[in-house]
């Protein structure tokens, strides 16, 4: 997966999980908790939504690379890039 | 072997299952009872359905709204909003000697009435409220503390102390007199600031998307399946034994049948000074058909929370029930586009576990209706006289309770104490459900949702 179908993804979670919010305006390099109403609970599920989806496992200390849509394809891309979109 | 066996298919039970099966665990609920639903459940009666738990759902919000406990769920549960058709009361209140206050699912109204009612008060209520909404009553590393030494602290006049807890202990109190700080926010957020709301078809609705959701996932769920004993191993659970002496194994069991009742389960029993005290706060719940709509006669509130002794008394009464207090609800007085078919009038009141328990069965039905008809007597001081409508009644006692959910002294909020990260003396023994604290319906399966993040799905 390339750095624009990882972003696909993310957006397709997040989606999933606040299905209430509005995304088209999501800036990737502001925090998602300041531009969605996340919490602790729904940042698991992010996590755990890639473990279904593409059998990614995330250790919790790598958590806070997901804090924005930026940084969290970064640390992505080394993960995913075998997999298909 | 699978992955999670829940003990009990109560909306907690089926909140935690959700979680796992959305994510493919190999989950396994099993239930006692020959139907879901358990505190929160429903049965059928000479061609009419009634409720057993729900008189509203509490914790509203309007559409849309992404804060707070129901909007939580939904996103934990994959469900939407429209799922659980939630139609907002009318307006409810408390009514005390000489006082009463009411409210809706807009706080203003309440904060205007404690003004109005009470308007040298209404400066510490304003500190006690903004003091309720800034606890984080979710954090479950907080301590237990007392709630009426910190509202006191606020507010100077016990009756509006009392009234004030009326509501909230009579819908979500274990404890007697007293809550714990914590119950006391979740009950005052859940009924004052977010408010009452009802399904048009009832709490039916709302176990069947639960159920839909849970089977789409993959979840597995066995009815009339009663756990005798929960297997363990050095410390560790390897799974339940069921009463058909069926054994299903398991990396981890979750238990919603409360903390006391799950300890009897283990063939290990726990350490002496675990606090695994059943509650004994219980109730006694009247049900009337009536050939006409309460409106009809004038009553237009959805719930009245009474009281007409001087304090406000919250415990295990002497008297089989106390008449001296109760909860009137009228599921018909919510907000529907489209009437029930049917008036109901619901009356619930304090009972005594002990006397309900050990009646002989020719002496328990009587005493029941001798009760019943005492219930509305009582109840008739706040509300019009309803009685030559009455078409069909029914009523259920702590008896009730304990014989289609298992929970000691038909206690319907459980211990206590609560074990709010629903840990255990076994590793890999979990509790949810009213003894980890979360109550309500919303309350039930944030408690489930709970459970599975923070022990299964790490």
């Amino acid at each position: 997966m390339n750095t624009d179908q990882i972003r696909q993804v993310i957006m397709k979670i997040l989606s999933r999980i606040a299905p209430d919010n509005d995304l088209s305006g999501l800036k990737d390099e502001v925090p998602f908790r300041e531009q969605m109403e996340l919490d602790s609970m729904d940042f698991l599920d992010i996590v755990m939504e890639l473990r279904k989806l593409y059998r990614v496992q995330i250790p919790e200390e790598d958590y806070g690379f997901l804090s924005t849509m930026a940084s969290t394809v970064q640390y992505l891309i080394p993960k995913l890039q075998t997999a298909t979109a | 072997m699978y992955d999670t066996i829940i003990i009990g298919a109560g909306l907690s039970g089926l909140a935690a299952g959700i979680r796992l099966a959305y994510y493919e665990r190999p989950v396994c609920i099993v239930e006692k009872h020959t139907t879901i639903g358990g505190l929160n459940s429903f049965y059928r009666l000479r061609k009419r359905d009634h409720d057993v738990g729900l008189h509203a759902v509490t914790n509203y919000a309007k559409p849309g709204t992404k804060t707070g406990p129901l909007s939580k769920l939904l996103r934990q549960l994959r469900l939407r909003w429209e799922d659980f058709d939630l139609t907002p009361q009318c307006g409810s209140s408390v009514a005390f000697p000489g006082v009463t206050l009411q409210f809706t699912n807009e706080f203003e109204v309440f904060e205007q009435q404690v003004a109005e009612r009470f308007p040298w008060q209404i400066d510490g209520f304003r500190r006690l409220v903004k003091q309720i909404t800034e606890h984080d009553e979710l954090n479950l590393a907080n301590r237990e503390s007392s709630a009426r030494e910190i509202v006191r602290r606020a507010i100077t006049d016990p009756f509006l102390v009392d009234m004030l807890f009326c509501p909230l202990m009579f819908y979500g109190s274990p404890t007697a007199h007293d809550m714990d700080f914590t119950q006391f926010v979740i009950m005052f957020k859940a009924i004052f600031l977010e408010g009452f709301a009802r399904p048009h078809e009832g709490v039916r609705l709302i176990m069947r998307k639960v159920i839909q959701q849970y089977r789409k996932f993959g979840g597995e769920l066995r009815l009339r399946s009663g756990v005798k004993h929960i297997l363990s191993n050095n410390g560790k659970v390897s799974g339940v034994e069921l009463e058909s002496g069926e054994v299903l194994e398991a990396r981890h069991v979750v238990s919603s049948a409360g903390s006391a009742e799950t300890m009897r389960l283990c063939d290990v029993a726990p350490p002496e000074q675990e606090p695994y005290q059943p509650g004994a706060v219980s109730f006694f719940e009247t049900i009337f058909s009536l050939d006409c709509m309460p409106s009809d006669l004038g009553h237009n509130e959805t719930i009245i929370f009474y009281n007409d002794n001087s304090r406000f008394v919250y415990d295990a009464p002497v008297e089989p029930i106390d008449l001296r207090s109760g909860i009137i609800c009228s599921p018909n007085n919510f907000q529907y586009t489209t009437p029930l078919d049917e008036g109901r009038v619901r009356i619930t009141a304090l009972a005594n576990p002990d006397y309900w328990m050990n009646l002989p069965q020719d002496e328990y039905l009587a005493e029941k209706d001798a009760w019943t008809k005492r219930i509305v007597e009582s109840s008739l001081r706040f509300m019009p006289d309803f009685r030559s409508h009455v078409i069909d009644t029914d009523a259920f006692t702590p008896r009730t309770i304990t014989k289609f959910t298992s929970h000691f002294n038909g206690a319907v909020y459980g211990a206590p104490h609560k074990i709010r990260t629903g840990t255990t003396h076994l590793e890999n023994l979990f509790l949810c459900g009213t003894d980890q604290g979360f109550l309500g319906i919303i309350g039930s399966m944030l408690s489930g949702i709970t459970i599975a993040n923070l022990h299964l799905l790490r």
